[in-house]
């Protein structure tokens, strides 16, 4: 027999059960499956809805719809607590708008004492209709381990199809990933996703998986994979759009008397005139070396570059006289 | 020549165990659009998520049809000011350094 601590528990030794063993404490059951212990906490389907205890199959419905209103996935399809907090109120209606399973869970769910010789009956009914199978696929999200615990996944037989839960995931991506179409591989739930990802692709953007979420219930369709696309800031270079923007620096003589610079773009280095006179703050177009436009090959965005003066430092004193000497002039 | 998926109404009523006067309020007031083919009716398999989630709405929810136009236009509302919070921020990221 395991040693069980009060509020949390360990076993002496593992055990190796072919059946779930329940062994009870005061406020949780603790269940073995497959050699490990997992706690089970009530869950108060009642205080979930809302209700009391005596409401009626019509309260029921309507404290059921109430807060479906609020939480349904279909209304808050980027919040995964409410996706969370829907799936118990969806639990809890499962449960008491069904006349069985509500007796089940009023006569047992509550009372604690009771649960040993519960566990009995529900595993004498087991080994008769389910020859004892029902706890191997404890990994359905959809249900709490409570409700598996006391009604067994073969027993949650709804009658409407529900569409699978749609999942949110984040791909990172550097600016200059995004210059080209390319091809990445995910995984998603142990299910490897090849994907195309098309150049020009916006940092925030979301694409559609269709079917890649949750698998569908009752033979209803899988979900969908929502895909954001979070593309890491350049050091030198700012997207908007299908533009850039970068910086170029130039020195005094040049931004006075012109000349030529280099510079840098995303694909490559371009060689650009400087005018004469150039003030610091000029912005320069490079039309067409900009960003690629989603799903529009050839084309392009603009490169938009701001020259920046840089002041010589260090001077001599010939080149101080100089420049006392041309500030005479003025 | 142009071919879209189309699904049957009739079918997709007998499936989701739905009554056809629902789909049709719903091409009434211009949630769905509705295709009569030699006296059937059809839906673009291109809406059909959208068709499901109104079913939800309707069936499990007790929504009506004009609460369900409502939070349509309401979801498109959230989605499209979603998409300008991304450009804003984006465009915020321009000027965040200087």
């Amino acid at each position: 027999m395991p040693k069980i601590k009060h509020d949390f528990c360990w076993v002496t030794q593992p055990q190796r059960v072919s059946h779930p063993t329940k062994i009870t404490t005061n406020d949780v059951y603790l269940y073995i499956i497959k050699g490990k212990l997992i706690p089970m906490e009530f869950i108060d389907y009642y205080k979930i809805l809302g209700i009391d205890k005596n409401a009626s199959a019509e309260d029921i419905k309507k404290a059921y719809r109430k807060l479906a209103r609020k939480m349904h996935p279909d209304l808050n399809p980027t919040d995964k607590e409410a996706h969370q907090k829907f799936q118990q109120i969806n639990e809890a209606n499962e449960v008491l708008s069904d006349e069985a399973k509500r007796k089940k869970y009023d006569q047992y769910g509550k009372d604690w004492q009771h649960a040993d010789q519960f566990e009995q009956q529900r595993q004498q009914q087991s080994r008769s209709r389910y020859s004892g199978a029902q706890f191997e696929g404890d990994d359905d999200s959809d249900f709490s381990s409570f409700f598996e615990s006391m009604f067994g996944s073969s027993e949650r037989r709804n009658k409407t199809k529900f569409r699978g839960q749609d999942y949110n995931a984040e791909l990172k991506l550097n600016l200059t990933d995004a210059l080209t179409t390319h091809q990445q591989t995910l995984t998603v739930n142990g299910k490897n996703i090849r994907i195309t990802i098309p150049a020009g692709i916006e940092n925030g953007q979301i694409i559609k998986l269709k079917g890649y979420g949750a698998p569908g219930v009752n033979g209803g369709p899988a979900g969908d994979l929502f895909i954001t696309f979070v593309l890491a800031p350049h050091p030198r270079f700012k997207r908007l759009g299908n533009d850039l923007y970068t910086t170029a620096t130039i020195d005094l003589f040049t931004a006075l008397l012109g000349g030529e610079n280099t510079i840098d773009t995303l694909d490559g280095k371009v060689k650009l005139k400087v005018n004469p006179e150039t003030q610091s703050g000029t912005k320069i177009r490079l039309k067409g070396k900009g960003f690629p436009v989603y799903k529009k090959e050839g084309e392009n965005g603009d490169l938009y570059v701001t020259y920046e003066v840089k002041l010589p430092v260090s001077l001599t004193a010939e080149q101080k006289d100089l420049f006392i000497q041309l500030s005479k002039l003025k | 020549m142009q071919t879209e998926d189309m699904i049957a109404t009739d079918e997709f009523c007998i499936n989701h165990n739905i009554e056809i006067d629902f789909i049709n309020s719903l091409n009434n007031s211009g949630l769905i659009e509705m295709t009569v083919v030699e006296e059937k009716s059809f839906v673009p398999a291109s809406q059909l998520h959208h068709l499901e989630k109104m079913v939800r709405l309707y069936y499990e929810m007790d929504i009506n049809v004009e609460g369900i136009e409502t939070i349509t236009y309401l979801l498109q509302r959230m989605n499209t000011m979603q998409q300008q919070i991304v450009q804003l921020s984006n465009r915020l990221a321009l000027h965040e350094d200087e």
